[in-house]
């Protein structure tokens, strides 16, 4: 493949990284001072990129549109983060971290990038620390750990559900600190319309004023997109409001290859659809499945009684239960990743045994640990003897409350009932995307001097993220890759002199920028975005959701297309372009994911196979003891799919073929 | 599935920080119990697009009340009736059937207001600049664990660094002062060893930026705690206190 160079490093896995990191060619700090580098979002990644190149000397600018940088959606990953410290002595280590991952992500990522970002994790960890994040800890005043999906070993770091949460304002106090230096300067409220490329490089971008809509020109030596995913395309996500694809998407009709768009993870336990007026998707933290057990009743006349309000689910006596997930997967049970936890629990409802009106709901069940594992570690300690089954359950609940009350708290709002009483109900829902722009090792797209970090690029976490990786991925992109790999780029840019923004390449960018907003508002036509933003998530949820077939991704592609011309013919967008106007800013954004979910089911029909998140019902196990498993096909797909933007609804394949050096491919097994 | 609630909205529209604004009255119907009070704000705002009229800009992103982003003062309360939640976690169940509620922005001289409900935050970001940090460069870090903190404090600083950055505390106070933001960072940082070395430089220089931006002084009238979606404590203000009288009587020496 000639437009596909991963730039992957000569050498064993575990020396590359090492081996490279001491060669990347370096820029002397004098220089620094005068290269600019442009970066677009303020999340894990991109605060944690933006602090770590101010504070190595480079001129950073920084945009996000939210009115302040601490509130990018990083801000509410719940469970944790994962480091191979082996603290908890569980055998632990970075070959287990990457090997999980690469497992983990169905063999489907590189092992190169995989294996650097093991490496890095435990640096990661250090640094928050240091920086004074308040992660859990135990009485001794060590660090505390827990279990996440997919693993074995105790390796997640954690600030109760908040994780996400005190890690962002970690990297936000790094990056408002060198704001304070005058490192950084900070652009908030301001949203990214477009890149600007010179002689095929980035070289800046167009950015909108969100408050009075004024349209400015941003140079940069280099520019980096830390924008995050785009779950939103499902319109219902746990993505935040404002989460879109549109900063990648003008980066991809740029030149950059988007990279395997139909990787999408669905996760297992958010709480359910309770009505058509619902705007977003509210998750339930995988931790929960530490301690929570997943069931629905093994009869179908207990469901139909649960939904028609007879029975509760306390009334079903234990041997009624089907603790499915412990009895399809023995070896990891309740902690299978959330691919094989989120298709369980589909199986079961479309099977008949959901338990809620909508019958897509099943149970998250903390009763048992509750009572006799904490209730009775804490009467021990208390020296209650022979609690009751009250005293139990008061004395556990005291402890769970410490480990999940802000996630037992939001359900309890969210839904009017106590989870403390009542299991949870949960159901999948979209959360987070693996695929995204493809970058090589130095975490470049294929447009020169434009870079990809965290959730926006593609590289880790192969076809399904295991849970507590995302924040990881996000952090050593942006403290301990890309202020290394960057190098290799700026160092041959000493000499360019900064652009003026009046070159005519800013010029023709603002120009297209102004024309389509011009667009938008002379349609004139009868429906809100949001109209259109629901049917298109309609159509991917249905056809490129949790199971996708052949005929459903045709159908899905041409009826994108026909919302697509309904879009632009019908759409109604109010106020002015000069203005602060969520309205238009929103008409932009559907306007890209209407395109982009057109390239997902294209993408999702080219592969052929099953491989994590991505289900084709085509390819399952037929028998034995796999039955119903996903199949992956290695022979025919054991490749990164990397799309080029032709034109409008035209777009071409590339395939980066991943080689497996040190991990041996086996069907992935959780039993 | 729409609801049967049927409600009467006063809300505040203001084109931009110039112009000035009114409460304008919205009917709307068909409510559901089960729906946010941001969804059904988004009902509103559809009826209103359907009607060739502007929607009303709010501030929202996460909806799971952890961003901050969201900002109503709702029947004189920031964030509505409800103790320890934002407007986003807020349900149209804890309104009746009939009800009239007026929404207004956060009122405070130093978050003027941007658009309709909309106001600026960003003298947070600013305060957060002057020293609502540790000064460790990415790399400079020791092993985690090298650095044991004894789990009540851990447990503490993590409390006081629960703060979303909402600013409903500065949009309760009588005073617009944004003592118990400011206090909650200064908290976490000076109750952790990490933060040790720099804290009499960061409570001053923090607070003279929070004096600089034009937030009013704090009169203990404890009315940010109770509106406080995440419970920061006042406990945070006399830690704040404590700091700033030890460090300014240590400059002066």
């Amino acid at each position: 493949m000639s437009k596909l160079d991963s730039k992957i490093p000569e050498g064993p896995l575990d020396k590359k990284w090492e081996k490279y990191k001491s060669t990347i060619p370096l820029v002397n700090p004098a220089n620094k001072r005068s290269l600019e580098i442009v970066v677009v979002g303020s999340g894990l990644a991109g605060a944690a990129a933006a602090a770590s190149l101010a504070e190595m000397g480079y001129k950073v600018k920084v945009f996000c549109f939210q009115d302040s940088p601490r509130r990018a959606h990083s801000i509410a990953a719940q469970g944790g983060i994962n480091a191979a410290k082996n603290y908890q002595n569980d055998g632990d280590s970075v070959y287990r971290l990457f090997y999980d991952t690469i497992k983990g992500g169905d063999y489907r990522a590189r092992e190169a990038n995989v294996h650097r970002l093991a490496e890095v994790s435990g640096s990661i960890i250090d640094q928050c620390v240091a920086q004074g994040v308040p992660l859990a800890r135990e009485y001794g005043g060590m660090l505390s750990n827990r279990s996440f999906g997919g693993t074995q070993v105790q390796r997640t770091f954690y600030a109760a559900g908040q994780t996400g949460q005190q890690l962002l304002l970690g990297a936000y106090s790094a990056l408002q600190r060198q704001v304070g230096l005058g490192n950084v300067e900070l652009f908030a409220r301001h949203e990214m319309l477009e890149v600007v490329t010179i002689d095929g490089k980035a070289r800046g971008i167009i950015a909108r004023n969100l408050i009075n809509g004024e349209l400015e020109r941003h140079f940069g030596h280099a520019v980096l997109l830390c924008t995050g995913g785009y779950g939103n395309v499902f319109y219902l996500s746990t993505n935040a409001m404002g989460s879109n694809v549109t900063a990648a998407w003008k980066a991809h009709k740029k030149g950059a290859f988007f990279g395997n768009p139909c990787y999408t993870q669905i996760h297992p336990t958010c709480i359910p659809v309770s009505g058509d007026h619902q705007s977003k998707l509210t998750l339930m933290s995988e931790s929960l499945r530490n301690d929570g057990r997943i069931w629905v009743p093994k009869k179908k006349e207990d469901c139909i009684a649960i939904r028609e309000g007879k029975k509760k689910a306390i009334d079903i006596a234990e041997d009624d239960r089907d603790y499915y997930l412990e009895r399809r997967y023995p070896a990891f049970g309740n902690l299978v990743p959330r691919d094989v936890a989120s298709r369980a629990a589909k199986e079961r409802c479309d099977a008949g045994f959901g338990i809620n009106k909508t019958g897509e709901a099943v149970y998250l069940d903390f009763a048992s640990n509750m009572k006799y594992k904490y209730g009775k570690q804490e009467a021990l300690v208390k020296g209650i003897q022979n609690p009751t089954e009250e005293q139990l359950h008061a004395l556990g609940k005291e402890v769970v409350k410490e480990k999940y009350g802000n996630l037992f708290d939001m359900y309890k709002q969210i839904t009017g009932e106590d989870p403390y009483e009542m299991p949870m109900m949960i159901y999948p829902a979209v959360h987070y995307t693996m695929g995204g722009i493809w970058v090589d090792y130095n975490l470049m797209t294929t447009v020169p001097g434009l870079y990809a970090l965290g959730e926006a690029n593609f590289s880790d976490h192969g076809a399904n993220r295991l849970g507590a990786s995302a924040l990881m991925q996000g952090l050593a992109d942006g403290y301990f890759v890309i202020p290394y790999t960057i190098g290799a780029y700026l160092s041959n840019e000493i000499r360019t002199k900064a652009i003026p923004t009046s070159h005519e390449a800013f010029e023709t960018a603002e120009n297209d920028v102004k024309e389509r907003i011009n667009k938008f508002f002379s349609i004139k036509g009868t429906k809100s975005v949001d109209h259109f933003h629901k049917r298109l998530g309609k159509i991917m949820w249905d056809k490129c959701g949790m199971a996708r077939n052949d005929a459903g991704l045709k159908q899905a592609i041409e009826d994108i297309r026909a919302l697509q011309k309904d879009f632009w013919a019908n759409v109604r967008v109010t106020g002015e372009a000069n203005e602060f106007n969520p309205e238009l800013e929103k008409a932009g954004r559907v306007a890209d994911f209407l395109e982009l979910g057109e390239l997902m089911c294209i993408d999702a029909l080219n592969r052929v196979e099953s491989c994590g998140g991505h289900f084709r019902e085509e390819s399952a196990e037929t028998e034995g003891e796999q039955e119903g498993e996903a199949k992956r096909n290695d022979k025919d797909f054991m490749y990164v799919s990397a799309w080029e933007y032709k034109s409008m609804n035209n777009f071409e394949l590339h395939k980066e073929e991943l080689k497996y050096e040190v991990i041996k491919i086996s069907q992935r097994s959780y039993k | 599935m729409s609801g049967n609630m049927n409600l009467s909205l006063k809300v505040w529209r203001q084109k931009n920080a110039e112009q000035k604004g009114e409460l304008v009255t919205y009917p709307v119907s068909d409510i559901s119990p089960d729906m946010s009070f941001l969804e059904m704000f988004d009902v509103l705002n559809e009826k209103l697009i359907t009607e060739g009229q502007e929607p009303v800009a709010f501030d929202h992103d996460c909806r799971e009340g952890i961003c901050g982003a969201c900002s109503m003062h709702i029947n004189g309360r920031a964030h509505g009736p409800n103790n320890g939640v934002t407007t986003c976690q807020l349900h149209m169940r804890s309104f009746k059937d009939g009800d009239t509620i007026v929404v207004e922005p956060w009122r405070a001289a130093a978050f003027p207001v941007v658009k309709d409900l909309v106001v600026d935050r960003s003298a947070f970001d600013r305060i957060i600049s002057k020293g609502g940090y540790i000064s460790v460069n990415t790399g400079n870090a020791q092993d985690a664990n090298n650095l044991p903190v004894p789990k009540v404090d851990a447990d503490k600083a993590f409390e006081a660094a629960a703060c979303i950055g909402c600013g409903a505390c500065v949009a309760t106070c009588k005073n617009g002062s944004a003592m118990l933001f400011v206090s909650a960072k200064v908290s976490q940082l000076s109750l952790l060893p990490q933060g040790k070395a720099e804290a009499k430089e960061r409570v001053i220089s923090m607070v003279n930026q929070m004096d600089e931006e034009g937030f009013g002084s704090c009169t203990n009238t404890g009315a940010c705690e109770i509106e406080c979606p995440k419970g920061i404590s006042l406990e945070n203000i006399a830690r704040l206190n404590r700091e700033f009288a030890v460090a300014t009587a240590a400059s002066e020496k």
